[in-house]
């Protein structure tokens, strides 16, 4: 490890709820709250009524399991759990159950690691451990905490299933926190244990040093797309205050996303005391090779193995298959197109990979919207493809409908809205057909060997029409024109 | 004689034969607690117009031919931390005052909606069940039937006291550290303290939840194998109920026991045993070996270490499980709603727990704490093993273990309630069971020069309930003691 001047560490401890669950961590209430009724989604075990007691979900521990295998951990053999000790008013109990590797207690899994590539350099960051716990309620302000006169609390989150991924502090720059993260989401989104591209679906501590200084812990970070910002801003604040010959404290910061600045919340001297300790109303899971190798063998493929395969299958580079895998609705979407079209071949598939990761995900990334809120048909890029192909429309035009194609209309259908209607005027083609043999001899002259050059052709009557020329008639008026030059038979 | 003198088991029989009928029994005993109330303060609330109603109800079906459950009726007295659907369930403190939980324990579904016994009111009990004596009850101590200056024992004391007064043929208590088996044992009543997992303790609210264990308090030991018959079983609810076949614990009772091997701990039976009750212990060991059972010596080498890790442990638990009371979700908050959240919180939790709940959660919350969690729970972890494994050991050479269930009989109200050790240290000779997470059966085996009831205690090897109700039940008939009522239930003041 190099040992540069102002060598930034970072460390993250992401939590992510398991949003594909039917069910909480502890109780059979509904995982799914959003857009609830406040306090619908409750019961005595939820709300931590007195009495009451945790059951395991055990397709909590399968989602887990699934997650582990995917980030090469080591599960351990036998999970339980601990109560972390706290007062807050999100809390039910006013401690939480979770999992804990010291005094005696173990992570759901230890290890494993996700690899990253920044500027084709390729990084392995190493995790500390995963392991399971439950969400506490939501505090609803109105306004914003400071100037609300009061808090209300909504327990439909109360026991909803998180599991938290700890890195090891290795990571050196929010721009490899940045790939960390985008190759996690994609795993845990081939893993179908959750879609984090719901609100309030992720939430990220990030404890970041200058090497050589005391650290400092950021809570707060409710975005993955946060996590470049709020580190970017401490590492700024760290670096500044050593500059001007300040000693760092080891703190815990919180990331206010209005202000875009982390605020110190306390100093070390005045960290909590969690008094952790064993969870006694819930026996120990014993978790045996044979369900790892059954959950293994039902593991869907992963980002890495279909990056590797599509290049095989569709003879892409090595960059666009790793972008294309990274969002697997995006990947599947375009596996469903270039597989939809038997004519397609390697040009084709390029295409296609250029339209979706270009043209629609910046339309997307604009949108905040994911492919699966648009009503956008991969049949709609093959039709895209072959117009532009084929010569009846220009790419310059492609780009303008994508939008539309967006909501689901036909290419047709948008040409026609859009004004541009076909012209059949035969006089009209005519004309344009005679401007375009004058313009392009060279073309024309192709044309004597190569029966496909007329297609060039075509495609300057499309361009010179904005793509409004029928088609088939162009091809007529096109065929009698060159006959008439002796050009073809 | 009065029908609260009869056994539970004799009541069915009779209800059976149309001789009474259930709003007959259930009147009487609410009659039978007017009579006796004022004096014992057993009940903390009282449901009378359900129960009659739910006598009636049961009475029609019974009358149509319809299938009514097994308890036929029978009055259930309840103790005040088990959640009734609906009712009052305050574990005697102020911070639940007005507290109806909405849904009922699991065995309120086994014993009430499914059996057909009837909820007649919740008993009394220290708070949060911490204590030996029910003086740490907000509404104030039970007294003890058999001498009413004296304490009914702890913590369920309210249900030992009904059922030694006829005021009630079933009563739950709950048993963390002898919760049940000492009010058994000083107020004359069978109590029994089933294996850690046998019953479920959905509903039951927290003291110590690796230690608590919910069980019948009765009048005889025939009546506590009915009750432990319907309540276990594995509770998908409850993580650590064990889903293990439940023996017909009634079909065992008669079961000659000569080939049994007894073992006496010569440690329960040390320094602090007062001698009457060590006697009677003795001479009922006698009639055991007279009904053909052996006795051999066994050992419990880490008694000494006790109750020094039962505390160190339940406390630690405590503290956790009672954080949740802080008067947001249900219960009360402080009036006094100044400051933020944390002032409103401490203010609630200072007012509204009683003087030994806050002891044990301070004790418990500097037991967990960073720099002496090992020193102290860890440790107290490490001898819980050791006597669990003087358990498993003693096990090995005998089928049940024999001793008494309380050093002394009822003391005097007031006499320990100001010497907070002196009353931890009653409960040397039944926290041990808890800490091993075995069952234990007090039954009444004789009185002190007093007049007041000693304890004779059973303690099983895991799920070997039926073992020591069967030694229970012989012993039980050979005394044949257990049909003399306290004076309190004579009706005398
Ligand atoms: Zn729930």
């Amino acid at each position: 490890m190099s040992s540069q001047k102002n060598e930034v560490v970072i460390g993250l401890e992401v939590h992510i709820q398991l949003t594909n669950l039917k069910t909480k961590l502890f109780c059979s209430c509904s995982n799914n709250y959003r857009g609830a009724e406040p306090n619908s989604y409750v019961c005595p075990i939820c709300i931590g009524l007195p009495g009451s007691l945790p059951a395991i979900n055990k397709k909590a521990i399968e989602f887990a399991t699934r997650l582990a295998i995917a980030l090469n951990g080591n599960i351990n053999e036998s999970i339980y759990f601990f109560r972390k000790n706290y007062f807050y008013p999100d809390m039910s109990k006013n401690f939480q159950i979770s999992q804990y590797n010291k005094a005696g207690g173990k992570a759901f899994a230890d290890g494993g690691q996700i690899t990253i590539k920044l500027n084709s350099h390729k990084k392995d960051i190493i995790l500390n451990r995963i392991h399971l716990e439950e969400d506490p309620a939501r505090l609803v302000h109105k306004g914003s905490i400071a100037t609300s006169p009061y808090t209300l609390v909504d327990y439909n989150r109360s026991g909803v299933c998180l599991i938290e991924i700890v890195t090891e502090p290795v990571i050196s720059s929010p721009e490899e926190a940045r790939e960390f993260l985008k190759q996690l989401k994609s795993i845990v989104q081939y893993s179908e244990i959750s879609n984090l591209d719901y609100e309030g679906s992720v939430r990220v501590d990030a404890n970041i040093s200058i090497r050589g200084h005391e650290r400092s812990e950021v809570k707060n970070i409710n975005s993955f797309r946060e996590v470049e910002r709020a580190l970017r801003h401490e590492i700024v604040r760290q670096k500044n205050l050593l500059k001007r010959g300040k000693l760092l404290a080891q703190e815990t910061r919180h990331w206010d996303d209005k202000r875009r600045i982390t605020i110190s919340l306390r100093t070390k001297e005045f960290e909590a005391d969690y008094r952790y300790f064993p969870e006694q109303d819930l026996v120990p899971i014993e978790i045996d090779d044979e369900f790892i190798q059954k959950v293994k063998d039902e593991l869907p493929e992963m980002p890495r193995e279909r990056s590797i395969r599509l290049r095989r299958d569709y003879n892409l580079s090595e960059f666009d298959s790793d972008n294309l895998v990274l969002d697997k609705d995006i990947a599947d979407f375009y596996e469903d197109g270039v597989n939809s079209d038997a004519s397609f071949g390697p040009d084709e598939y390029k295409q296609f990979c250029n339209w979706l990761m270009n043209d629609v995900s910046r339309w997307l990334n604009e949108q905040n919207k994911t492919i699966n809120d648009t009503k956008l048909h991969p049949h709609q890029i093959v039709d895209l493809i072959k117009y532009i192909n084929e010569g009846k429309i220009t790419t310059k035009i492609a780009k303008t409908i994508i939008k539309d194609m967006m909501e689901g209309f036909s290419i047709s259908e948008i040409l026609e809205k859009k004004g541009k209607k076909r012209i059949s005027d035969e006089k009209l083609l005519n004309k344009f057909g005679n401007e375009v043999i004058e313009e392009n001899p060279n073309i024309v002259k192709d044309c004597r060997k190569n029966p496909k050059a007329i297609e060039a052709l075509i495609g300057r009557v499309m361009a010179k029409t904005r793509g409004q020329a029928d088609p088939h008639i162009t091809r007529a008026i096109m065929l009698e024109l060159l006959k008439e030059l002796g050009i073809i038979t | 004689m009065k029908f609260y003198e009869y056994m539970g088991y004799e009541l069915i029989e009779k209800i059976k034969n149309k001789e009474l009928s259930i709003p007959e029994l259930i009147e009487s005993c609410f009659h039978r607690i007017e009579e006796t109330e004022q004096i014992l303060h057993s009940f903390v609330a009282l449901s009378k117009e359900k129960a009659l109603e739910k006598a009636k109800s049961l009475d029609k079906d019974l009358e149509q031919g319809k299938k009514i459950g097994q308890l036929y009726g029978l009055p259930l007295a309840n103790k005040d931390l088990i959640c009734v659907k609906g009712f009052p369930t305050t574990c005697s403190s102020k911070i639940l005052q007005d507290y109806h939980p909405p849904y009922n324990a699991f065995v309120i579904g086994k014993l009430v909606e499914q059996e057909g016994a009837i909820h007649i009111g919740n008993t009394n009990m220290d708070e949060f069940a911490m204590g030996s004596s029910t003086e740490n009850s907000c509404y104030g101590p039970t007294y003890n039937p058999w001498e009413i200056s004296r304490v009914s024992g702890g913590s369920s004391g309210g249900a030992g006291a009904s059922i030694s007064s006829g005021q009630t043929i079933l009563a739950l208590g709950s048993d963390t550290g002898g919760s049940i088996r000492c009010p058994a044992s000083f107020c004359g009543v069978v109590g029994l303290k089933p294996t850690y997992g046998r019953v479920s303790r959905y509903g039951l609210i927290a003291f110590a939840n690796s230690l608590d264990q919910i069980g019948p308090i009765t009048k005889c030991v025939y009546d506590s194998a009915l009750m432990l018959e319907i309540m276990s079983g594995k509770d998908p609810l409850d993580s650590t109920s064990v889903d293990m076949k439940v023996d017909k614990y009634t079909e065992e009772l008669s079961k000659p026991i000569e080939k049994k091997i007894l073992g006496i701990p010569k440690e329960f039976f040390g320094e602090g045993v007062d001698n009457e009750v060590e006697s009677a212990v003795r001479k009922a060991i006698d009639k055991l070996e007279s009904l053909g059972a052996k006795t051999i010596d066994v050992s419990i080498p880490h008694l000494e270490y006790t109750v020094a890790t039962y505390y160190l442990i339940c406390m630690s638990e405590a503290s956790s499980n009672l954080a949740r009371y802080d008067g947001l979700r249900y219960g009360n908050m402080s009036d006094n709603l100044s400051g933020d959240v944390y002032d409103v919180f401490s203010r609630t939790r200072g007012e509204r727990f009683g003087p030994e709940v806050r002891r044990r959660i301070y004790l418990g919350t500097y037991a967990l704490s960073a720099g002496y969690y090992d020193m102290f729970y860890i440790k107290a972890l490490k001898v819980r093993s050791l006597i669990k494994n003087d358990f498993v050991e003693a096990f090995n050479k005998c089928d049940s273990i024999v001793c008494p269930t309380m050093p002394l009989t009822a003391f005097k109200v007031g006499e320990l309630i100001d010497d907070p050790l002196q009353m931890y240290i009653a409960d040397v000779l039944t926290c041990p069971v808890n800490l091993a997470g075995i069952p234990a059966l007090s039954i009444p085996c004789g009185f002190d020069s007093n007049g007041l009831p000693i304890g004779f205690q059973i303690i099983g090897d895991y799920f070997d309930e039926k073992g020591i109700l069967n030694i229970g039940y012989q012993l039980e008939q050979e005394l044949n003691i257990y049909r003399k009522m306290a004076p309190a239930a004579k009706g005398g003041k």
